[in-house]
């Protein structure tokens, strides 16, 4: 679904991306891990067109993603830090993004709306919200236009205990619908039942990418945390 | 792209300082219409007042919107959007309103107190400049990440054009004044379209006897249709040119 070759991205003298290539299919869930700064972000919006690599190619269903942008409509994105205009309301932002997205061919998937409690904050201006709140808000509309592709960047991060669970529910459904589903998370823990396949990047570099399954058997470890913690040691010495 | 456009003009609109800057523009065009007995007057007094805050508003808060307007591009980037919409639709946007802003505070006095086509070229010079400034502040914004250096710039290209760049066309003058540099003249004022909206206008109102013979090269050229058309479509090439480099530059930016 998504091929990415060889892609280099330089901010300056910072290499954020070195020679990355990663093969992603539907049905896989995939984590993407790896320590601050190490291009985890940056391959995100690699993906997504926000930053544009400076060599190396994208194709998202073989078609390369470059002066392309209807691809987009297939992906649901949750930023890690949600930017939104701050006099927005948040019933503004859903009937902008609506506006722009709706097409007669997508369902629209307002479970996470309702359950998030967001119906009873439509007046609400984005500059008030908490970080929390802003947090549901990005991913009600990841999951709003029912897309093929979920991105989600840090998506428990800043949700409160109950929040966090939903959205980690709702994920694995939508995993069970043959999503493929990309997620970034420090919390390694959370992602133990979820996720299928793993990506490991380290200073910009492609560490490793292979079924959980793989890694287990390799490492003896069943926890994810443990496997990754087993991997860094060695690596380290 | 129209939605963006329309989302844009609302969240405008709603800006307290765009219905601010109209009111201010209304108050003075009345003002100076009234204290001038003779209407004439009353336009050249706008003009110069015009040639200098409409730049300086549009080219500001321009700057100042898009700065702020950054989480918005960035949640549109991220959706099934064309950058060069995204960006353009701004851009529209922007412009539209500030055209608005300007025409409801300028051009409504100008249309009652003086509806020649002197006032009526006036209106269409100020609309222009409006946008070109408008489209200035796109291209200063796009090359600047750092939200205080776009707008110190911003501020330092206004002088440029407002103030500085009188006084170099001074100095070389001055300079060179053993050559004959009138034709030169009329071709460096091509580079500065404030000047090239005030010698339009100048020349319309017959005052132009008063700039000397530099004064009479301009009207021999831009008094013609020929110089007219010339002068109008490098103000246009002033919109287009600072607008189409910048959504070159917008298409590959980082966000």
């Amino acid at each position: 679904m998504i091929t990415i070759s060889n892609i280099t991205k330089k901010f300056g003298k910072l290499v954020a991306l070195d020679d990355v290539s990663i093969n992603c299919n539907s049905t896989e869930c995939i984590a993407l891990i790896g320590p601050n700064g190490s291009g985890k972000t940056t391959l995100i919006k690699s993906i997504l067109g926000m930053v544009v690599p400076d060599d190396g190619s994208i194709l998202f269903n073989n078609k390369n993603i470059a002066h392309d942008w209807k691809y987009r409509k297939h992906i649901g994105y949750m930023p890690q830090i949600g930017k939104y205009p701050e006099n927005m309301s948040i019933g503004q932002i859903f009937d902008m993004m609506k506006s722009i997205r709706k097409d007669d061919s997508i369902s629209l998937d307002e479970e996470l709306f309702t359950e998030f409690g967001l119906d009873k904050l439509l007046d609400k201006r984005m500059g008030t919200l908490s970080g929390g709140t802003r947090q549901k808000v990005s991913a009600c509309l990841a999951f709003l236009f029912n897309p093929d592709i979920l991105i989600l960047d840090e998506p428990t991060a800043g949700l409160d205990p109950l929040a966090s669970e939903i959205l980690k529910e709702k994920i694995s459904k939508e995993k069970t619908k043959g999503k493929l589903i990309l997620i970034t998370s420090h919390i390694l823990s959370e992602l133990d039942d979820l996720v299928t396949h793993i990506i490991f990047m380290q200073d910009g570099k492609l560490k490793f990418h292979k079924p959980f399954e793989a890694l287990r058997s390799e490492t003896g470890e069943q926890k994810l945390s443990k496997a990754i913690a087993n991997i860094m040691l060695k690596t380290a010495h | 792209m129209k939605k963006i456009i329309k989302f844009v003009i609302i969240d405008i609109l709603r800006n307290k300082i765009v219905l601010a800057y109209t009111i201010f523009l209304l108050i003075t065009s009345l003002s100076v219409f009234n204290l001038e007995d003779n209407t004439a007057k009353g336009l050249l007094s706008l003009l110069n007042l015009i040639l200098f805050i409409v730049p300086l508003v549009s080219i500001i808060f321009s700057t100042i919107y898009i700065y702020n307007s950054s989480e918005f591009i960035e949640l549109l980037v991220s959706q099934p959007l064309e950058r060069k919409n995204i960006w353009l639709s701004l851009f529209f946007g922007l412009a539209g309103s500030m055209v608005l802003a300007f025409f409801i505070g300028a051009g409504i006095p100008i249309l009652i107190y003086e509806a020649s086509s002197t006032g009526i070229m006036m209106l269409i010079i100020g609309c222009i400049i409006t946008i070109i400034f408008v489209a200035i502040a796109f291209l200063t914004t796009v090359n600047t990440r750092d939200k205080a250096k776009g707008i110190g710039t911003a501020i330092l290209l206004w002088l440029y054009f407002a103030l500085l760049f009188d006084g170099l066309v001074l100095f070389i003058l001055f300079q060179f004044s053993d050559y004959p540099l009138e034709k030169v003249v009329v071709f460096i004022s091509a580079l500065n379209p404030i000047d090239l909206g005030r010698i339009l206008i100048l020349l319309r109102l017959d005052v132009s006897a008063l700039m000397g013979y530099t004064g009479a090269v301009f009207k021999d050229f831009f008094g013609t249709s020929l110089g007219m058309a010339v002068a109008f479509i490098t103000l246009l090439l002033w919109c287009i040119i600072p607008v189409g480099w910048s959504v070159i530059k917008f298409k590959k930016k980082d966000l």
